[in-house]
């Protein structure tokens, strides 16, 4: 059953920015795009168990802090060498200035 | 092109990365991907890394993408000779293929102490064969000794002690990481070694090292001697170039090749840890680099080249070491930079920034727990390939984000 999960207030997060969030065991990283949307992927690189969160964001694309690895968060489709996976995506919607995952 | 194909001569980092490169550029020729080891590509930064991560080989690719992709991988065969003028490549194995272009990607080996080779106690770290034996010591509880505080030194060191070894670390210059780190941060790294056991010794030299049936013996210029169970000599690589002298291309400190990573035959290219490049966001200074990432993107550049285009490589320098749960991050080359300012950005985590006397930024390094520092180095990066002048106040300050600056 999917749930919808309260994240932060959209403030907490800034312009073409990343944040962690856990919940039920699980890590997820919580995007803020340039033009204004929210995105929400696993939290973990897919090449290894690195938290995305640190990485950078430009445009579409969060860069892992490891090595560099590329992926569109908004598809989760990985852009190449060294990261070939693609990172699992989850909805996002924003209600009454909140940010809400769905998961399950 | 002909039908001759594509051969690349090594199936390392640069050596696969280019072979997939070609295809993802629509090249419909053959391509041929020949390795000397006797495994799939695996990656190497994880040999010399603690934890879960040194107990798996990680491939670098899937064996099944050879077939997808149409590149036929010859593993376990050698190399033997290169005859430009007949486009031949000799295996030993005794085949002899044809190139339209040949990519040597022969990586970097172990530089040897002089006079002492490699047996069950005396060690070197490259492959994952090395990294078994020696990880086979440091379920024992006797002493591993590694001579030489280079990156592999350190990883290995703090991955003898998180397996719970002794470990004592001998390095002949006056601290660790002489080479493309700035002493402030390699004392950081050394004070963490020292505070998780490892006993490490700086400033001195080794004479004399003495295999025998109960252990190394390793004698120091002063005359005194040490007994220890194992011995790992991690004192640098040097280039794997005997293919390409024999062939008469040129050698400068690796295989010298122009910023399109061509050698000094225009049909045969060099990629990785066995080619010094002009390093073009530095002048044009020849650089050899032994780093993952840049045996990747010249991987990259050289099949563009190879199929034709005249790609220059321009990245900037990029390399990290894990140490424990400390990164260190290194973008760019500090050599001719005149003043260093500090962004603290936790009691942990640290950036300094290398600037030349313009107030060009030509370095940045990090140290900090897991991925602090990732994000400014990235960013650090960045603004040195595009010659930035970046306001110095604005480096030093953590608060202010350094994505501004671009
Ligand atoms: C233990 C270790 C840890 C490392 N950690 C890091 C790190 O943390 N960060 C970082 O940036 N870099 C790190 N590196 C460096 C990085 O792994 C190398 O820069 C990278 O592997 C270079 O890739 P390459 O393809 O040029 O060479 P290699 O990976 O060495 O591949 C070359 C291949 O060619 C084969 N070969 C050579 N001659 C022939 C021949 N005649 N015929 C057939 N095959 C041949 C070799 O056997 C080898 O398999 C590490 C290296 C090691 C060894
Ligand atoms: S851990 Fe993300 S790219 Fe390697």
């Amino acid at each position: 059953m999917s749930t919808w999960i309260d994240v932060c207030d959209k403030d907490e997060i800034d312009e073409e920015d990343v944040i962690r969030f856990d919940h039920d065991g699980k890590s997820y990283a919580i995007y803020r795009s340039p033009e204004d949307s929210f995105h929400a992927t696993d939290g973990h690189c897919t090449h290894e168990n690195v938290h995305l969160a640190d990485g950078l964001v430009m445009d579409d694309i969060i860069e892992c802090p490891k090595h560099n690895g590329r992926f569109n968060y908004k598809t989760g489709q990985a852009k190449g060498a060294p990261v070939c996976v693609n990172l699992k995506t989850y909805a996002v919607k924003v209600d009454g200035g909140r940010v809400f995952i769905q998961v399950g | 092109m002909g039908d001759k194909g594509m051969v690349i001569v090594g199936a390392g980092e640069a050596g696969v990365r280019a072979a997939f490169a070609l295809r993802e550029r629509g090249y419909q020729g053959t391509v041929t991907l020949i390795g000397d080891e006797p495994h799939l590509p695996y990656e190497r930064p994880p040999l010399s890394k603690g934890g879960e991560e040194a107990e798996t080989v990680r491939a670098i690719v899937a064996n099944e993408r050879f077939a997808e992709a149409g590149i036929t991988f010859l593993r376990g065969h050698r190399a033997i000779s290169v005859d430009p003028a007949r486009h031949a490549l000799l295996l030993e194995a005794g085949e002899t293929l044809s190139y339209e272009r040949l990519l040597l990607a022969t990586g970097a080996a172990p530089r040897p102490f002089p006079g002492i080779g490699t047996s069950d106690r005396i060690h070197v770290l490259r492959t994952v064969e090395d990294a078994s034996a020696i990880r086979r010591h440091m379920r024992g509880d006797g002493r591993l000794a590694i001579l030489g505080g280079g990156f592999i030194g350190l990883e290995l060191a703090a991955m003898g002690r998180k397996l719970g070894t002794a470990v004592t670390l001998f390095e002949a210059q006056p601290r660790v990481l002489m080479r493309g780190v700035p002493e402030k941060l390699a004392l950081a790294l050394q004070a963490r070694h020292a505070a998780e056991g490892v006993e490490l010794l700086c400033g001195v030299g080794i004479e004399t090292i003495a295999d025998g049936e109960s252990g190394v013996t390793i004698g120091f210029a002063d005359g005194r001697q040490i007994k220890v169970d194992a011995l790992v000599v991690g004192i640098g690589a040097q280039p794997n170039t005997r293919l390409a002298a024999e062939a008469g291309l040129a050698i400068d400190n690796g295989i010298a090749v122009d910023r399109h990573l061509a050698t000094s035959d225009r049909h045969i290219f060099a990629a990785g840890d066995c080619c010094s490049f002009p390093v073009t966001a530095y002048g044009g200074r020849r650089v050899r680099l032994e780093s993952w990432r840049n045996a990747q993107e010249q991987g990259s550049v050289a099949a563009a080249n190879m199929l034709g285009e005249a790609a220059s490589f321009d990245a900037v320098p990029w390399f990290w070491s894990d140490q424990y749960d400390l990164t260190l991050q290194v973008a760019g080359l500090s050599d001719g930079a005149t003043s260093t300012i500090g962004r603290t950005l936790s009691p942990e985590a640290e950036i300094l920034f290398h600037l030349d006397a313009d107030g060009r930024l030509l370095a940045a390094s990090g140290l900090g727990p897991g991925g602090a520092v990732a994000r400014d180095i990235r960013l650090a990066e960045m603004l040195i390939a595009r010659g930035t002048r970046p306001d110095r106040a604005a480096l030093a300050d953590p608060s202010v984000k350094l994505k501004s600056l671009l």
